[in-house]
């Protein structure tokens, strides 16, 4: 029913985009069904708790789902871009579909903030990224704080298991560099797909190259397939996951057997552990509110929280170029995207945005935490 | 690698191997009685297995409005059908079967401690839900056109998989369950552990291919499919109606499908959409047999597992490649031994 009701939302504003031009448009793509549905749906959620108006003008969301498919994310921001004129394009959920878009929003001179990982969607930025901002923390911030804590804990040898797909590629990639150079053994790497019924080849192996820890980097609850394998076959060693779990149906899929595990998030995962001194945790507790207001107690997650910093982003930047162009022209496209090159400090839930005209992230340390599954909870590891 | 790594692995391709054998015994089954091939097969483990989770978690599981909605239009259909030939006697029966079921199955899921039942009505109350979708589905979907060249079939079952896969994302939403294991007994076997449920799922799986061979050896039905299977017209012509047969096929086939996810629901997470990739193999294993022979089949689906298992643990990032690429020579292999016999269209 909630989907129903949100699509005819999606449907109504189409509607009001179209009668009123002088309103901020903004172009909304996000995975609501399809493999990354489990990050679209929050996502797609968060767009309906952003602001409405900003700075006096009127904002008109016209969300779109693109199936997590790269053709039809294309289409969207196709359709989005000629008859809805926006403005200013969010999304998408996955990097494939993100890199594919890049094209589009470049050729029609359109700001776009992604909602995927990698880093590869704003990085170098070049004649066409320049349009392109992303909210979540890269891969490599990510893994540069799994190394730092498992070489404060004393492991030498490490193996990786990940999924066969462009995220456990990404995350191979980055960890094994890094990994390299703070003298850190890879001794195994193995892949598993998210539909596998059974992870126990990849698990032996694993186990019998003997490794102080294992990471696994997979997103979602498939990555809670091999972590039962390794508890089921007795394996002793310290296992990390990615940021990719960070949701509460994989601590429920997962249960005992994730116990003592330990991940990178971003800090709205932990928001209420943080220290008040923290200067993100007020904007990420404020997000958490609005979410859990609408959607139920529990049900927040971090993959909605980078919908809303693509929110908090825009409502940062908006104000600024609207001083030098009218909405819905070509000249307040090219002034939104220098205001968002030029945003400082902007509290958000994952951390602080300060983008520059070589960084389109704009995170930075304060934009990661260390958390540990203790008690069916997660826990900020101090 | 050792040998009891080996052991180990060869547990688990076994394991799954006998699920494969399920599916591939159904999709062989629902070919050779009604030319179509099944691809939805894979959505009735996905069904049976998650429609059991809700049950657990004491919820009503949407499946249930499926089932009523298909036995309302399921209805709709027969009992127009009947004026129109003016058997008016028929009527009640449509009506009991197609609407009467679902309501008192709704009624018995609204009324019923469902979080508090003992696992075995949890798991014949999820069956009762999904199973009679098959039958339905026949009756809905494949009868209408069920003269139709197996092309256009296999279209239709794609678009079947393609509606079942959404459906399940709106039912049972984006994010995996398990359930907990019918048993959390483990034996120790020589040098290695076998846990409960993979003795669960093997047993049943050759218990059920007893059954399914008895049935079609003994019973009156069971030689009516076998019939139909080997001569469409010859059978018709015997008084055994097609309609009959495709729907006994489905049902079975459900009841394949859902128990299979049934049992596999302890071992592994499953997703609304991970019945797909679990009947394609289960497909591969039916090729293997020609989409005619059982039992080559089933001795398909069993290499089908121990290949996956082995090749996870050798090369686990091919593994797909590794087991689909199995058709291949199987193809090849069997268009040099086997003569072609034209279809009758």
């Amino acid at each position: 029913m909630k989907l129903r009701t949100s699509m005819m939302a999606a449907i109504g504003l189409a509607f009001a985009a179209t009668a009123a031009h002088a309103d901020i448009n903004v172009g909304v793509t996000v995975s609501a069904t399809g493999p990354a549905a489990s990050l679209g749906i929050p996502e797609k959620n968060t767009i309906a708790l952003l602001p409405t108006t900003i700075a006096g003008e009127k904002v008109n969301y016209i969300v779109l789902d693109d199936a997590s498919d790269t053709t039809s994310a294309v289409k969207n921001v196709r359709k989005l871009i000629s008859e809805d004129k926006v403005d200013v394009i969010l999304g998408s959920t996955i990097t494939p579909n993100s890199l594919a878009m890049i094209d589009v929003v470049a050729e029609s001179a359109t700001p776009m903030i992604s909602m995927a990982a990698s880093a590869r969607i704003v990085e170098p930025v070049d004649d066409k990224k320049r349009w392109v901002f992303k909210t979540p923390q890269n891969d490599a911030q990510m893994s540069t704080a799994i190394i730092e804590h498992m070489t404060n804990n004393g492991v030498k040898t490490v193996a990786f298991i990940g999924f066969s797909d462009a995220y456990g590629e990404g995350w191979y990639e980055q960890f094994a560099a890094v990994a390299d150079v703070r003298k850190l053994k890879m001794v195994a790497n193995e892949r598993f797909a998210r539909t596998d019924t059974s992870v126990t080849g990849q698990v032996l192996k694993i186990m019998s190259a003997k490794p102080d820890a294992v990471l696994i980097a997979g997103s979602g609850t498939p990555a809670a397939l091999p972590q039962k394998a390794f508890k089921e076959r007795g394996f002793a060693g310290k296992i990390y996951q990615t940021h990719g779990v960070a949701n509460n149906d994989f601590l429920r899929v997962c249960g005992k057997d994730c116990e003592g595990t330990f991940l990178p998030a971003g800090p709205v995962l932990v928001a209420a552990q943080l220290p008040d001194t923290n200067p993100v945790k007020k904007s990420a507790v404020e997000y958490i509110t609005k979410y859990e207001t609408a959607h139920g107690k529990g049900s927040v997650s971090t993959f909605g929280a980078h919908g809303w910093d693509s929110g908090v982003l825009l409502a940062a930047a908006v104000p600024t170029a609207l001083k030098k162009a009218k909405p819905g022209t070509k000249e307040f496209r090219a002034a939104l995207r220098d205001a968002l090159e030029g945003l400082k400090e902007v509290p958000a839930a994952h951390g602080i945005f300060t983008m520059s005209p070589n960084d389109h992230l704009g995170l930075d340390q304060r934009a990661r935490v260390m958390v540990q599954i203790q008690g069916g909870a997660w826990k900020l590891v101090k | 690698m050792d040998f009891q790594i080996a052991l180990l692995l060869a547990q688990d391709g076994i394991t799954n191997g006998a699920i494969y054998a399920l599916l591939a015994l159904a999709l062989v089954l629902v070919f050779a009685v009604t030319r179509v091939i099944f691809i939805p097969q894979g959505e009735f483990v996905a069904y049976g297995a998650l429609t059991l989770v809700m049950i657990q978690a004491g919820t009503v599981p949407a499946t249930l409005w499926l089932l009523l909605g298909a036995g309302v239009l399921a209805a709709a259909v027969d009992a127009r059908g009947a004026l129109a030939s003016g058997q008016k006697g028929r009527l009640a029966g449509v009506l009991a079967w197609n609407v009467g079921y679902p309501v008192v199955l709704a009624a018995l899921l609204y009324l019923l401690p469902l979080a508090t039942l003992a696992l075995p009505l949890q798991v014949l109350l999820a069956l009762l839900v999904v199973v009679p979708m098959g039958p339905l589905m026949y009756r809905l979907i494949y009868q209408p056109v069920a003269a139709a060249p197996v092309l256009i079939l296999l279209i239709i079952s794609v678009a079947v998989h393609v509606g079942m896969v959404g459906l399940g994302l709106l039912f049972f939403g984006a994010e995996g369950s398990r359930t907990p294991p019918f048993s959390e007994a483990r034996f120790e076997l020589g040098p290695m552990m076998v846990n409960g449920q993979t003795i669960w799922v093997i047993a049943a799986s050759i218990v059920l291919i007893v059954a399914l061979y008895q049935f079609f050896g003994r019973s009156i039905y069971g030689k009516a499919l076998r019939a139909t299977a080997m001569n469409r017209n010859g059978a018709r012509l015997m008084g055994i109606s097609p309609a009959l047969a495709g729907r006994l096929t489905f049902l079975l086939a459900a009841l394949i499908g859902a128990l299979s996810g049934v049992l596999i629901a302890p071992i592994t997470t499953i997703y609304y959409d991970t019945g797909f990739l679990i009947g394609l193999k289960g497909f591969v294993a039916a090729i293997v047999g020609g989409l005619a022979s059982y039992p080559i089949a089933a001795a398909g689906a069993v290499l089908v597992g121990l290949l996956e298992a082995f090749s996870s643990f050798w090369a686990s990032a091919y593994k797909e490649v590794i087991v689909f690429t199995l058709i291949i020579p199987v193809l090849l292999w069997r268009s040099f031994t086997s003569h072609h016999v034209e279809e009758e269209e």
